[in-house]
């Protein structure tokens, strides 16, 4: 994977667009965070292999970054993104790593289904 | 330890038989006994993609498997089982699936141990629907022949509650074996490994301690409550 940029991200957004494609997208603080700390309260979420079509999507922000994909009658978005990868499959991979370097969250973007 | 006829191991991620179980494992192998490793998932939803990342959230289940194959070759297992589930699913699975996976290989096996988690006491919610499913299906069997069954508990304060582990395995005749098994899943222990292995070398008498000693708990049937 590679730091994100919007310049490099944005047009990859963009080659999706108006496209059925398959999502993955997750967000956690790992299985562990209440073992290690009681106090911690945590959450996540993940759906893979949702199918939609968005008519635009968007990365904003300075890094980390913001990325969200507009629907006919809804949204879907992420926070935290670092960082991308078009991968040999030809699908957006965008993954945000931590300060502790693990992945936080993930949206990924695909024209075929996730395995 | 006591020699098995057969034994069967089930977690649902691999590395998670490295820390606590690899020795165990190794030692019924070099004891003529045959073990079966039965993984549930390719530890799919990892968070340790490395920084700067080496993998991706759909590269990470490839890399895995071949490190639990790797660690399975250095323990010397050679029934590997992968079950197929999907990381951070396996407790919204059909419970009484699930019960049949375990039940059929217990039934193909019959193993005289069965190593897994202790419910309640495992933390992770897979770990938890893991050694509920295995509860469940040594639970149906005839109680004066049900299969002996270890479990790995690490819950903050679980000795409290269940006693101190009744089984303490001296593993340190195979502890190269156990450092060769957590170093095959370099994915997930790298960072760990770089710590504890300095102070594995200057003979650390707590981290010696940690991982020449592997313990499990009987499973208490007389307080049995899983559902």
């Amino acid at each position: 994977m590679e730091p994100i940029t919007i310049g490099n991200v944005q047009p990859l957004i963009d080659q999706f667009a108006g496209k059925p494609v398959y999502i993955h997208l997750e967000t956690t603080n790992g299985a562990y965070a209440s073992h290690f700390n009681e106090g911690f309260f945590s959450a996540g979420a993940y759906i893979r292999n949702a199918k939609v079509t968005y008519e635009h999507g968007k990365i904003v922000g300075d890094g980390p970054f913001r990325t969200g994909l507009k629907l006919e009658i809804g949204w879907i978005y992420a926070e935290g993104l670092t960082h991308f990868e078009m991968d040999e499959e030809g699908r957006l991979l965008m993954a945000g790593h931590g300060f502790d370097g693990k992945l936080a969250v993930a949206l990924e973007i695909s024209e075929t289904p996730f395995e | 330890m006591e020699k098995e006829r057969q034994v069967l191991v089930v977690f649902p991620h691999p590395d998670d038989e490295a820390f606590g179980v690899s020795g165990t494992i190794a030692t019924h192998i070099q004891n003529g006994t045959p073990v079966t490793y039965a993984c549930l998932t390719l530890g799919q939803m990892g968070r340790n993609l490395g920084n700067p990342p080496f993998a991706t959230r759909e590269s990470l289940p490839k890399i895995r498997k071949r490190e639990l194959q790797k660690a399975a070759e250095v323990m010397g297992i050679q029934d590997l089982r992968m079950m197929g589930l999907r990381d951070k699913t396996v407790e919204f699975e059909d419970d009484k699936k699930m019960t049949k996976m375990i039940s059929d290989m217990i039934e193909e096996l019959n193993p005289s141990l069965i190593i897994t988690f202790y419910p309640d006491f495992s933390v992770h919610p897979d770990h938890e629907a893991t050694a509920r499913a295995v509860v469940r299906a040594v639970r149906q069997m005839p109680e004066k022949e049900r299969t002996k069954l270890h479990c790995v508990a690490f819950s903050n304060g679980c000795e409290e509650i269940l006693g101190a582990p009744d089984i303490r395995n001296d593993i340190s005749h195979v502890l190269d074996i156990k450092l060769g098994a957590m170093k095959a899943h370099n994915s997930q222990t790298a960072w760990m490994l770089a710590e504890m292995e300095e102070k594995w070398n200057n003979k650390d008498p707590e981290v010696m301690n940690r991982f020449q000693f592997e313990r499990f708990w009987s499973y208490q049937w007389d307080k049995d409550n899983v559902k």
